[in-house]
């Protein structure tokens, strides 16, 4: 291993995202939130979408953040971060990290649009989804990353949509770096915060951060959850340098969605009496297809 | 030096005198000869400057939100729509006071679809939190871009240049524009206090619960009632810099001797002042009161120019719907309830969506109000049109 792998495979713990916040416990996002600004490290901006990382860490007068915070609203994170971009260029400063990030709601809907901009435009921005598959902050609302057969207060019967395929997304716009990956593995996902911030150009990385409240499940449990999205096939893990599928996790033992399903409140309309409805099949056959696809 | 030049280039030109670091905008008409010349310029090098292409308005202005909160003189346009569709970042400026320069140039707002002037677009944004500057001609327009960027500088609050769309933006007409070092020597360069920068990390755009909100909405409007004393200083200081007046609270013509007053602003003024000059030569004394600053709202300045003059009239290219006149009832609250009650305050809506306002318009207005004060009519209907049912 060389030096830079060694040093991009530490874990990094510096608190640059403080303890004292006001997320939930077990909260997936306040647990990415702190591995993505401490793999960062201090010369970092954090531009972030209004949602519940704005709402939890960023009440006037004790943010939780020791590197700069910049808000602004829901669907702009990405074109803020393109102006501090500008501005760094123009004014001759730098280098300096310069992360957007933002929730499913602000990446996948509202805030699509500028995050396609950014991308396209090149600019030299880190943006981070952190993925809880709903509108956590006002209440658990279906948004577009919200997976199929899952229980939201505006799907209350079961979303019948699949969700949208944003790291695809991302690389389709020819930027030098994509990847996914998930809160249960630290060094993974420090490694590609770092991976990315060593690029130069447009970045995107997606990461799974279950969401207790809305996904019903104990909060003990968000670690566990993300590795059965992982064995199940439902989350790929991977990485896409210049357009080059590369680094896909292989499933060590392929686990069956029900053991994914079972343990979430959001999924449990589709027992009955404990036998599975139709739409566990249906996606079953989503993870399948993601095996298949990204060879898992 | 004087040139024979497009508003939207005089604009430019003045604008890129400002030495702006960041420039970012979507093109919608009137707006779009500003910032492609600004283009042209920062493309050959003669402004040192980031001119970010932007997907939308909404990125546009957020855009400039950005490198605003990072340190950087940041300027956008834009116009209609587009300042529609950027007000939810036009509200989060203001509310972070960062001292952004935008020109607005002046269009009607959809439906029905019209890209011809009025005033309706900037009037939305009125109690945004943004000083509103209006200009009456290209020079004051040209002018009031670097008085812009100084005022908004001093006071931490946004400044939006409003010119009319095509009636300004379009029209060649002489303009004297400065020389680069004597905008140099007018507008020092930016020194932002509070901005992202890793070596002092701080939080910008913190959420307020109740226990602050209402706090802070209240030291923003001290901001905006403060920022005239500025307004003002930076209209003199120009004046003495650059020999000319330009900008300021209000400015008036013929006013003194005046049984009639005209209010109004934006370049239907330059009409009203041809009719003024008119009417003297017929011996009737109709004055003007011209409003430049249209946020922070000059109330003093209006009361104390108009004291004794009790017939007054409001002409504007906006409307509240379902209210009437915007800029009318502006004025009407521009009197203490007992100075009011004899006053006859007129309110005349008229150009909307580009339709000519005449000096025949103005002249059967005035006709018309010196007989009985109107409360608000619709200057020049056609009511042949009203009647078709298809409309």
């Amino acid at each position: 291993m060389n030096a830079k792998a060694e040093e991009f495979d530490k874990v990094e713990k510096k608190d640059l995202f403080a303890s004292g916040h006001r997320a939930c416990g077990g909260c997936g996002q306040a647990l990415a939130a702190r591995l993505v600004a401490d793999a960062a490290g201090e010369n970092t901006i954090a531009c972030v979408a209004t949602g519940c990382l704005e709402v939890f860490s960023s009440p006037y007068p004790d943010p939780a953040w020791r590197i700069p915070f910049l808000h602004s609203l829901f669907e702009n994170a990405a074109a803020v971060a393109s102006g501090v971009d500008a501005a760094y260029k123009a004014l001759k400063k730098g280098p300096v990290n310069i992360i957007a990030q933002g929730g499913d709601g602000s990446t996948a809907d509202i805030g699509f649009q500028s995050i396609s901009g950014m991308l396209e435009r090149g600019h030299n921005i880190l943006y981070v989804c952190y993925d809880n598959e709903a509108y956590m902050n006002t209440g658990v609302q279906r948004s577009s990353f919200t997976p199929y057969g899952a229980k939201t207060s505006t799907t209350p019967f079961g979303n019948t949509t699949r969700k949208k395929n944003m790291p695809m997304i991302a690389a389709d716009h020819g930027i030098p770096y994509v990847a996914t990956a998930a809160v249960d593995d630290y060094r993974d996902l420090q490694r590609k915060v770092k991976t990315a911030l060593s690029i130069e150009g447009p970045k995107y990385i997606h990461i799974l951060a279950p969401c207790p409240l809305g996904w019903a499940h104990h909060g003990e449990l968000t670690v566990e959850i993300c590795r059965l999205a992982k064995d199940t096939g439902l989350f790929p893990i991977f990485e896409i340098i210049d357009g080059k599928m590369t680094n896909v996790r292989k499933i060590p033992a392929k686990v069956p969605v029900d053991e994914y399903l079972k343990v979430q409140g959001r999924f449990k309309h589709l027992y009955k009496k404990g036998v599975p409805s139709k739409e566990v099949a249906e996606i079953q056959e989503i993870a399948n297809q993601n095996i298949e696809r990204f060879n898992l | 030096m004087l040139k024979q030049i497009e508003g939207s280039f005089a604009v430019a030109e003045m604008v890129a005198m400002c030495r702006p670091n960041v420039i970012s905008a979507y093109p919608i008409t009137p707006q779009t000869h500003i910032v492609e010349e600004l283009s042209v310029i920062v493309g050959k090098g003669q402004l040192d400057a980031e001119f970010v292409n932007v997907e939308s308005e909404f990125s546009a202005a957020s855009v400039v939100l950005g490198a605003s909160a990072a340190g950087a003189r940041a300027y956008t346009a834009t116009s209609s729509q587009g300042l529609l569709l950027m007000s939810e970042v036009v509200y989060c400026i203001a509310g972070m006071r960062l001292p952004i320069v935008m020109t607005c140039a002046n269009r009607a707002i959809s439906a029905p679809l019209s890209i011809w002037n009025d005033q309706q677009d900037s009037m939305a944004l009125r109690d945004a939190g943004w000083i509103q500057l209006h200009a009456e001609d290209n020079q004051e327009a040209s002018d009031l871009h670097v008085q812009a960027f100084k005022i908004a500088e001093k006071t931490s609050l946004p400044v939006m240049v409003c010119m009319d769309g095509f009636i300004l933006t379009h029209a060649f007409e002489p303009v004297d524009l400065p020389e680069p070092k004597e905008v140099d020597a007018f507008l020092p360069p930016f020194k932002p206090t509070n901005i992202v920068d890793p070596r002092w990390p701080r939080g910008i755009g913190l959420f307020a619960d109740p226990r602050f909100y209402h706090e802070t909405r209240y030291i923003l409007h001290r901001a905006m009632e403060k920022s005239g004393k500025t307004i003002k200083a930076v209209s003199a200081e120009f004046a003495k810099s650059f020999g000319r007046e330009s900008g300021g609270f209000i400015k008036t013509y013929n006013l003194k001797d005046a049984d009639l007053v005209i209010i109004s602003m934006g370049s239907v003024v330059g009409t009203i002042k041809d009719l003024i000059d008119e009417f003297a030569e017929e011996g009737k004394k109709v004055g003007l009161l011209q409003i430049c600053s249209y946020r922070p709202f000059p109330r003093k300045e209006i009361y104390d120019a108009l004291k004794g003059k009790m017939n007054i009239v409001v002409l504007e290219k906006s409307i509240s719907l379902g209210r009437g006149g915007i800029l009318a009832s502006d004025v009407r609250w521009s009197f203490p309830r007992a100075d009011k009650k004899d006053r006859n305050i007129s309110s005349f809506i008229a150009g909307l969506g580009g339709r000519n306002i005449t000096k025949d318009d103005l002249r059967y207005m005035v006709e018309k109000v010196k007989k009985e004060p109107v409360e608000l009519e619709f200057l020049g209907l056609n009511k042949d049109l009203i009647a078709k049912k298809d409309l």
